[in-house]
């Protein structure tokens, strides 16, 4: 339904207007924060720094700050080892538009050890169709003269070769 | 009606830019504050409502983070507004007036540093034939302003004493951005901004937050020593197009002002939400406050404009200055979108 355009007679011959185009563009300075300022800090070093919840004991990889369920800053750091455990992976093979990976490869959600919240990741140097829940696995990262404040330190995780991790080491992270 | 108060009132010290931190960082102390104040909890508090814009952060869904802020596990009852934080207060003060819950923490920020704040503010105007020419949130109030000069209603002389007063009562608030003394002459002296608005007709850009929680009856009794209760709350919108308004009147503010009862009683003081100086004319006049009046003794949000908070430190400041005593009878105001579009009024009143 709409207004019928041809009973207004200096519209007669006008096109109606369908659809407009309004361009959108703004610009953001994004602020870390305290904790990921520390945390991007330590990667720059090729550090997984975790912060520990001073109620639960959780320990937080990356930290943002607070512990999501108690509502409390995470102060304590904790410096946590470069080897970890799959959790869940996707297998990609749906090529998607500014795709950097060649098809098909495999994103995981990596529980580093001691951590209790999973980091997500890249899968590499094994086929993908070899990937699993349990993969015990170690990151790869950068040359040291590439390494910025960027989680993109870490090119990827590669299989360390040791038995899959029980089920019950990671259950809680899925 | 429930007989619903508000019981404790936290903001954070407002600033240009807080770049240490992140929203859940700045978010955190405020709540916790209240929790430490009240002894309620994110599991003891019968509901958790926000008021923020995605827009101030440039990301999708940033309000969910910033649970994070609040520890709410197990899961709890909890909503959001994108909104100013008054209006999740409207939604929580909804909650309890169903009376299946006696408490609700409202919280609400606004960290606009992140991204140029004129110019976000701009994509809330109407899509069609507004916002496409990007006109920024300063130069619309400036229109706004020059209709009403136009009108007679009020001279830049008018618009210069609301920012000296402002400015001068902020000096005792100790969360303010901006403070100081100012005069009149001093004012006019300086160049216009977006004629007719100088500088000190406008809002600092603010990153900062706001919290609060609100309860019923004997539990509000409990938790507060003169709790100020909510004796009326009412909000109307205007159309979202500029040109079909009367840009010199707020029809909206003055509907919701009777509908919250403000010429029921005496106002003591006066909480109004406006970020440019002549907004503060145009809402006084509509919600016919007389000269006895105390308007923004905090300096309102010519003082600290935290975008999505600055509506509800309105309705904390009237509070905190009822349960301390200072005044019986308080009306507080919030305001949202281009030009007074949006308007909530709530009256405020101490017992005893
Ligand atoms: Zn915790």
């Amino acid at each position: 339904m709409g207004i019928d355009l041809t009973t207004i007679p200096a519209l007669a011959d006008v096109e109606p207007v369908r659809s407009t185009k309004t361009p959108l563009h703004l610009d953001y300075e994004y602020t870390a924060g305290a904790a990921s300022s520390r945390f991007l800090r330590a990667v720059k070093e090729k550090k997984l720094m975790g912060q520990r919840c001073p109620k639960c004991g959780k320990v937080y990889l990356p930290p943002r700050g607070a512990c999501p369920t108690d509502g409390v800053p995470t102060t304590d750091e904790v410096e946590l080892p470069h080897t970890g455990t799959v959790t869940t992976f996707c297998v990609v093979n749906v090529p998607f538009h500014g795709q950097q990976m060649e098809i098909p490869y495999v994103s995981a959600n990596v529980l580093v050890d001691g951590a209790d919240l999973p980091l997500f990741g890249l899968i590499q140097e094994m086929p993908a169709h070899d990937v699993r829940m349990g993969l015990r696995v170690e990151a790869v990262w950068k040359d040291d003269d590439e390494l910025e404040t960027s989680l993109e330190n870490i090119k990827w995780w590669r299989p360390t070769g040791e038995p899959d991790a029980d089920p019950s080491t990671y259950e809680g992270q899925m | 009606m429930r007989d619903v108060a508000v019981v404790a009132f936290a903001q954070s010290k407002h600033e240009r830019r807080i770049e240490g931190y992140n929203e859940i960082e700045m978010m955190m102390p405020v709540v916790g504050e209240l929790w430490e104040r009240t002894g309620l909890s994110a599991n003891t508090v019968g509901f958790t409502c926000s008021g923020s814009t995605d827009f101030l952060a440039g990301q999708a869904f940033s309000f969910v983070t910033i649970l994070d802020a609040i520890g709410p596990w197990p899961p709890i009852s909890e909503s959001h507004v994108e909104a100013d934080g008054a209006w999740a207060l409207y939604e929580a003060w909804v909650k309890l007036q169903m009376g299946e819950i006696d408490s609700a923490l409202i919280y609400s920020y606004g960290k606009s540093s992140p991204g140029d704040l004129p110019k976000v503010l701009t994509t809330q105007l109407e899509p069609y034939v507004t916002a496409p020419l990007w006109p920024d949130a300063v130069s619309i109030a400036g229109l706004q302003a020059r209709a009403l000069l136009d009108s007679g209603k009020a001279t830049e002389a008018d618009l210069a004493e609301v920012a000296v007063r402002s400015r001068g009562n902020a000096k005792a608030n100790p969360k303010a951005q901006l403070a100081g003394d100012f005069t009149v002459e001093q004012i006019l002296a300086e160049p216009y901004l977006a004629n007719p608005l100088r500088k000190h007709d406008c809002p600092p850009i603010t990153d900062g937050a706001a919290a609060m929680i609100i309860a019923a009856g004997d539990l509000a009794r409990e938790l507060c020593e003169r709790p100020a209760w909510i004796r009326g709350i009412d909000h109307r919108v205007e159309a979202h197009a500029l040109g079909v308004r009367d840009l010199t009147d707020s029809p909206s503010t003055r509907l919701a002002g009777q509908k919250a009862g403000v010429g029921d009683g005496k106002i003591d003081i006066a909480e109004l939400h406006a970020p440019f100086t002549h907004q503060e004319l145009i809402l006084a006049d509509a919600l016919g406050l007389g000269d006895d009046v105390a308007v923004n003794p905090s300096g309102g949000a010519l003082a600290a404009n935290p975008v999505m908070a600055a509506g509800l430190i309105r309705i904390g400041e009237a509070a905190e200055r009822i349960t301390a005593g200072g005044a019986d009878r308080a009306v507080a105001h919030a305001t949202s979108g281009p030009c007074l579009q949006q308007n909530l009024v709530c009256v405020l009143e101490g017992e005893g």
